[in-house]
């Protein structure tokens, strides 16, 4: 039997794990330098993060169940999810087991809880941030599926390692269809992990918060679960963007080399990844909730041109 | 007699029918009509859930003839893969309802008797059964009258409140002006199979021998298309239905929404598959339009409710979109002869409607449940009931994350099989279906979120937080027969949504009788783990993986961090420090929905007010303020409001001819014969 796909899906959820709180460190980081700040070191959220689970929990009185397990399904849903993506190798056996749709629904179901357990105490803010999140996310959803659906009709498949194999193949690079659904891609995850121009993820305590909002009541080892399923969410989009559009220096073969050079090249991809971010969050300036429907809305005539192209011209 | 499901089904209905006789005699002794009945109902549901496994499974069709009924008209009977099917989804929510009942029924038996309502339950199953059972035109009409008949008598069964007889009344027009266009639809089919000579054709079979020419084709699907649909609730024949659910008792409820509105999906599914079976390309479209229709609007006007049984009712509406998606999708791929993909739609509808008698069932019983408790309809009177109820609440999470398509309960599987099938039609030869349906995959995808925004909403205001109503009654948990009821009802939803290979191994004689192939070669190729709808390297869904990968995270993370004593510190809430929080100032449900009320606005007729009462102190010191929100369904003005006033209109009009004097009306029969003389020598 070989073991070489079971012993890289392991080394891809560690990788996952241990590399998005260094990638969200670097995005902080940029972000101080695009800002003419002094900035945090790259080290600095793997430290939040300990010093979180080191921490006591302090639970509202009249917090349910829900409020204590949301925390847990969040983190497994985002690790299964960072399971499924072939980053390094095609060659995933989580892969088959989840396809593109059961990836898109993972996080749904991640939201779906979030937002009960914004619920759940019974202040205005859970409730709000879970109103807002959930309207966000009911138009963003059908963009992203729009935007994957156009990758997949080109790919003949909605498993993310065959989509990737074909994309790696060539010929499809290039397509006017692929482009449109690459723009598409890039609104929808600004807007699926909470950056700017939809949700500010450094504020806190605002009446424009929405993440930040169901959370927080949140606190000790609950948050930093969440705050680092939301690291591995951050990086996992940006590497799902990576390998669906830009395949290059993934491992096909199956061999230990290409693996590790397909990290390296994973990682390279992740910086300039965020570096991207850094511009487009610098550039913009946070929309107002009801402008956010423009926003969404051309992410997914985007979508749909990129679809229409793809039955009109190829 | 010999043991087969033909004669398992008959005695299911005979017992039923036997019962309903019975409970007349027995309304001396309540508590024991109760239990009996409810007892016999679940004893009947489950011989006919065994028929229908058993004929489903085993791929065989029984037939019987009985000569009742008119003289020389015997009623047919027939048991074949498709009624099987159907016989195995009524049945099964029968059985969990009924057993539920026996407990809810208890709450109604302390205010009112309940003879009536054993009685029309006991026929409005048999009626359902017999509809699913019946191989002519006319056993099928009896049947869905009795069906339709006892379910208005369920519906107006609370009767001293004026909503409820409202309701009642809409529902029996709008079921009697459907059945109407079924009754036209079978007199075209039969009329055209004996060529309006001979009385023989009204029998299903001879409706399937015969060839109908396409405009008369097109007019008996049509018609059945329109009769069934008023049935189904198919946006924009849907008003009755939001009326109607919420107000029948919520057992009955749950037999409305999961299983009557399947038999609308059964009768679409017979006449167009397996009597016409030669149809065009486009009344698949029509199909598939008014299920994107339904589906989309649905969910739109749920996410507008505070009423917690109204809002379900509205998802009926949505889930009767879904399952009409893969129909018609089936539907196109069978007229352009893509035999698998017709398969694997066909499926994706099926076994959605499977998938939304359970949980729908689910989410009813456990609104009942809340109704019993708190004796309240209205969400924004509701709040923090986890804490009073935690079973109930459980367990309509499981109904709640199932009807979002959530992973990894079952409805997931039959709408990521709905995908599938949406991305298998860039084979079709049409350019414009070929553009069309990856938008219907959108509005799908649409559908789903929203969804999952309304039952956050529902979940969240009717359980989560603080009780926001005025009173405070004495909240108390289900009584353990409901609770059974709605723990099977979810263990289903789980094994469904883990195990979908199973079922649809199972169920893979439909698709073989309806479109000549069998699915289950290429879904289940890799073993029972593995679901591959057409070819593994296109697609597929391994959900024992998915959850027992998630479920080990999540116990890997909870051990891991409980290695350590646990130190939880229970304080007040925090909300950034602010004190005086309230439970009136909790979102309600018409905050919560108000963005996407908003955004998706101008669908609704929304009359927004606030009134601002001045205070006595000063007048920049506002008062009490009062906040009104009418929303309208815009179908009622557009189509219906005409509609009535068109037929009270014409019958004022005609109305002028009732003089009252003996003269006028020999007048009139005078005229009428001399006309009739000219006309028709």
């Amino acid at each position: 039997m070989n073991f070489y796909p079971f012993i890289s899906e392991i080394l891809q959820i560690g990788i996952v794990l241990s590399i998005a709180p260094a990638f969200a460190g670097w995005v902080r980081m940029v972000k101080c330098w695009f800002q003419g700040r002094t900035s945090p070191s790259l080290f600095q959220p793997y430290r939040d993060i300990r010093k979180l689970f080191a921490k006591d929990v302090v639970l509202a009185e009249n917090a349910s169940w829900i409020f204590r397990f949301t925390p847990y399904l969040v983190f497994g849903t985002t690790v299964l999810a960072g399971g499924i993506i072939p980053m390094l190798t095609t060659d995933l056996p989580l892969s088959a087991a989840a396809d593109v749709i059961v990836l898109v629904a993972l996080f749904a179901i991640a939201r779906f809880f979030t937002a009960l357990a914004g619920m759940d105490i019974g202040t205005a803010f859970g409730g709000m941030g879970s109103s807002r999140e959930m309207t966000i996310a009911s138009l963003a959803e059908p963009a992203m599926l729009m935007a994957i659906f156009t990758i997949s009709l080109a790919a003949r498949s909605t498993s993310l390692s065959q989509i990737v194999q074909v994309m790696y193949s060539g010929q499809s690079v290039l397509r006017p269809s692929i482009a449109f659904a690459f723009l598409a891609f890039v609104l929808i995850s600004l807007a699926e992990t909470g950056r700017i121009p939809v949700d500010n993820p450094a504020t806190h305590l605002e009446l424009t918060m929405i993440h930040e909002a169901m959370i927080l009541e949140y606190s000790g080892r609950h948050l930093a679960l969440i705050e680092w399923a939301g690291m591995m969410k951050l990086t996992l989009f940006m590497a799902l963007g990576a390998v669906l559009f830009f395949p290059w220096g993934i491992d096909v073969s199956g061999s230990a080399s290409g693996g590790v050079f397909a990290f390296f090249f994973l990682l390279l991809k992740l910086a300039a990844s965020g570096v991207i971010l850094v511009l487009i969050e610098t550039g913009l300036a946070k929309m107002r909730l009801f402008r956010l429907t423009e926003f969404l809305g051309s992410a997914f005539l985007m979508a749909t041109l990129g679809m229409l192209s793809f039955f009109i011209l190829e | 007699m010999t043991l087969n499901p033909m004669n398992l089904a008959g005695g299911a209905i005979s017992l039923l029918l036997a019962m309903a006789v019975l409970a007349l005699f027995l309304h001396r002794n309540q508590r024991l009509l109760n239990t009996l009945g409810f007892i016999a109902a679940a004893a009947a549901s489950l011989a006919a859930t065994a028929a229908g496994v058993w004929v489903v499974g085993g791929n065989g069709t029984s037939r019987a003839v009985m000569s009742i009924g008119l003289p020389d008209l015997p009623f047919h009977l027939r048991l074949d893969p498709l009624a099987g099917f159907f016989m195995t989804v009524v049945g099964l929510l029968a059985f969990i309802v009924s057993i539920y009942s026996i407990g809810y029924v208890k709450g109604i038996m302390r205010q009112r008797p309940i003879t009536r309502l054993v009685i029309f339950y006991a026929l409005f199953l048999a009626g359902m059964f017999m509809v699913i059972i019946a191989d002519d035109a006319l056993f099928f009409l009896v049947s869905w009258e009795i069906m339709a008949a006892a379910s208005y008598f369920l519906v107006l069964f609370e009767d001293e409140r004026v909503e409820n007889r409202r309701a009642a009344y809409l529902y029996i027009v709008v079921a009697h002006v459907g059945a109407i266009a079924i009754l036209l639809s079978f007199g075209v089919m039969s009329g055209l199979a004996t060529g309006f000579e001979g009385f023989h054709g009204f029998t299903f079979d001879a409706m399937r021998q015969a060839q109908f020419p396409a405009a008369w084709a097109t007019a008996a699907f049509l018609l059945a298309l329109f009769g069934f649909g008023a049935k189904a609730g198919v946006i924009p024949l849907h008003v009755w239905l939001p009326e109607a659910h919420p107000v029948a008792p919520s057992n009955v409820s749950a037999l409305m929404s999961g299983v009557m509105l399947k038999t609308a999906i059964y009768g679409m599914v017979r006449v167009t598959f397996d009597l016409i079976r030669v149809f065009p390309w486009w009344w698949g479209t029509i199909v598939l339009v008014l299920g994107l229709i339904s589906a989309v609007m649905g969910v739109l006007y749920a996410l507008m409710q505070h009423d917690l049984k109204r809002l379900l009712a509205y998802h009926s509406v949505e889930n009767i979109g879904i399952i009409l998606i893969g129909i018609g999708l089936a539907m196109i791929f069978r007229s352009f002869d893509f035999p698998l993909l017709a398969a694997l739609a066909l499926t994706a509808g099926l076994y959605h409607t499977l998938n939304h008698a359970i949980f729908k069932g689910l989410l009813f019983m456990g609104a009942g449940s809340v109704l019993h408790a708190t004796h309240e309809r209205n969400m924004d009177e509701m709040g923090g009931l986890i804490h009073h109820m935690p079973w109930t609440a459980a367990l309509f999470l499981v109904g709640c994350i199932a009807i979002s398509g959530l992973p990894p309960f079952n409805g997931f599987v039959s709408e990521w099989l709905t995908f599938q099938a949406f991305l298998l039609s860039p084979s079709l030869p049409s350019p414009l279906m070929k553009l069309l349906i990856p938008m219907g995959a959108a509005l799908l995808a649409l559908t789903a979120a929203l969804a999952a925004a309304c039952f956050v909403k529902a979940f969240g205001v009717t359980f989560l937080g603080h009780w926001r109503g005025h009173n405070n009654p004495h909240i108390h948990e289900a009584d353990w027969c409901m609770m059974l009821g709605m723990i099977m009802a979810a263990a289903l939803c789980l094994v469904f949504g883990i195990l979908p290979t199973l079922v649809i191994d199972w169920m893979d004689n439909v698709p073989e009788q309806l479109v000549g192939t069998r699915m289950g070669t290429t879904a289940g190729a890799f073993g029972w783990m593995w679901l591959t709808p057409v070819a593994r390297e296109r697609a597929s869904y391994s959900g024992p993986l998915v959850f027992l990968v998630t479920l080990s995270v999540i116990v890997i993370a909870y051990l891991l961090l409980h290695v350590r004593a646990g130190s939880i510190k229970r304080v007040p809430l925090w909300d950034c420090g602010f004190e005086k929080v309230t439970a009136r100032m909790q979102y309600t449900s018409a905050a919560f929905s108000m963005p996407i009320r908003r955004i998706f606005g101008f669908l609704f007729s929304i009359r927004e007010q606030v009134k601002l009462n001045p205070a006595a102190a000063h007048r920049t010191v506002p008062g009490r303020m009062q906040y009104t929100l009418r929303i309208r369904d815009r179908f009622w003005g557009w189509l219906y409001r005409p509609i009535i006033d068109i037929s009270f209109w014409m019958s004022r009009r005609v109305g002028r001819l009732q003089q009252g004097r003996i003269q006028a009306y020999l007048i009139y029969s005078f005229v009428t014969i001399i006309v009739l003389l000219i006309f028709m020598r």
